[in-house]
């Protein structure tokens, strides 16, 4: 979706600020927030792609006013409520007034090291061969889904070149809504920054992004 | 089930709950909530804060580059498929289950970014700092990445071309940077000190030797 989340080359937000001997964390409440949204996302109740979903779904106005784990709170709550683990009255009261949902499994503290170490790998068994190839130029659909997506604006419409070939993957298209998708092959494109920016771009400058198939046209050579 | 840990270290006046802010109200009763319901585990909870606020960080990543400026066929193998180098050293898991390492030389420089959200390879460097998560960073690394570069300090030569990773997928980056001169006769855990967060997202250059000690 075209929200606030989308920022690469917006202008005016000024300049980075890089704070010295940063903390991993701010305030408590950031680490209690930061470990429910992983803990809840381990039952199973949503992909972590509905959970980007979530939060890039927030009002622009909010999403930009709003500090990184405000934006995970406000979504968790959000989705919370949306998949029907507990009303928004529940939230308010922060106190149950019915039984749990179902959920398909629970994190318990064991299993922290062996499941986090594992992670959870998005490839999955191609079901048909890759479409392109390494060192083809490719032209990015200028397509602007009303839903989840993973081809920021500043590279649609725009001619690349494939460089890697990595796999297929979880469309995050489909896996942000629930949906069952066939993996689709995921590719890193290069494009020349004056392909990009225009003229003004830095000379010799690069962007890659990730991409999937379904994002691609065939392009022409140039 | 009653949470009763005191999970106020920040505002020790307030361990009766009377004065929570806003937002610390908003989250104790999200937990509270949860907890009670069954979804979350207390333990668990505080497991997952400790493990990424103290075993996982840049320190693995440094190890990672520290091998590879060391162990030429490790760096190939690195370069070639990140996640099974770097799981040679007991360093993976979620974030970064599908690693990309990047090389920075002697004329091109490697920058990465998520533009869309915050990924970042998590096993390796740990969670990201708030400015790789704000606007101004995601903004800009795209568009102006000498800007950017300056901003932080780094001023690389006119015909240094820089490359700009944009994490959109579940590939994750990590740059490798160029061993620093005067470093030949420092030992693997020597170099792994010169190794900082930040050149290992490109937005900085490994420390030179005579600062380190």
């Amino acid at each position: 979706m075209n929200g606030a989340q989308d920022l690469g080359g917006a202008h005016g937000f000024g300049t980075v600020m890089p704070e010295a001997n940063e903390p991993v964390f701010h305030a408590e409440w950031e680490r209690r927030v930061f470990a429910l949204a992983l803990a809840v996302g381990y039952t199973g109740t949503w992909t972590l792609d509905g959970s980007r979903a979530a939060r890039e779904s927030l009002p622009p106005a909010e999403y930009l006013s709003s500090s990184y784990y405000e934006i995970w709170l406000a979504a968790l709550e959000a989705q919370v409520v949306a998949h029907g683990l507990a009303t928004q009255e529940e939230i308010a009261a922060g106190a149950s007034a019915g039984p749990a949902s179902p959920v398909k499994r629970v994190l318990r503290a064991e299993e922290i090291p062996p499941r986090f170490s594992a992670g959870f790998p998005s490839d999955r068994p191609p079901d048909a061969p890759a479409l392109y190839a390494v060192r083809d130029p490719v032209l990015t659909r200028n397509d602007h889904p009303i839903g989840h997506t993973r081809l920021p604006r500043y590279v649609r419409g725009r001619r690349g070149v494939i460089e890697r070939v990595h796999g297929a993957f979880v469309l995050p298209d489909a896996s942000a809504q629930g949906r069952e998708a066939p993996p689709q092959w995921l590719y890193t494109v290069g494009f020349e920054a004056t392909e990009l920016w225009g003229a003004s771009a830095d000379p010799g400058g690069r962007v890659t992004v990730a991409a999937f198939e379904g994002y691609l046209l065939p392009g022409a050579a140039s | 089930m009653a949470h009763d840990h005191d999970h106020h270290h920040d505002h020790p006046d307030h361990a009766d709950g009377s004065s929570l802010t806003p937002i610390e109200a908003r989250v104790r009763a999200l937990e509270s909530l949860l907890l009670e319901k069954g979804y979350v585990q207390a333990d668990a909870l505080d497991a997952l804060v400790e493990m990424y606020e103290t075993r996982i960080g840049p320190h693995n990543g440094a190890r990672v580059v520290a091998r590879a400026w060391t162990d030429p066929a490790y760096r190939d193998r690195l370069l070639a498929d990140g996640t099974p180098a770097i799981a040679e050293l007991g360093i993976g898991g979620r974030g970064g289950e599908h690693m990309v390492v990047v090389e920075n030389t002697a004329d091109s420089h490697n920058l990465v970014v998520c533009t869309l959200c915050s990924c970042y390879p998590w096993p390796v460097l740990g969670l990201p700092p708030v400015w790789y998560k704000a606007p101004p960073y995601r903004a800009r690394a795209v568009l102006d990445p000498r800007g950017v570069l300056a901003e932080f300090g780094l001023t690389l030569p006119e015909a240094t071309r820089i490359t700009v990773w944009d994490s959109t997928a579940e590939t994750r980056f990590m740059v490798l940077p160029l061993r620093p001169a005067g470093t030949e006769s420092l030992t693997e855990a020597e170099l792994a000190a010169l190794v900082t967060r930040d050149c290992m997202i490109g937005t900085g250059l490994p420390l030179a030797p005579e600062t380190a000690q």
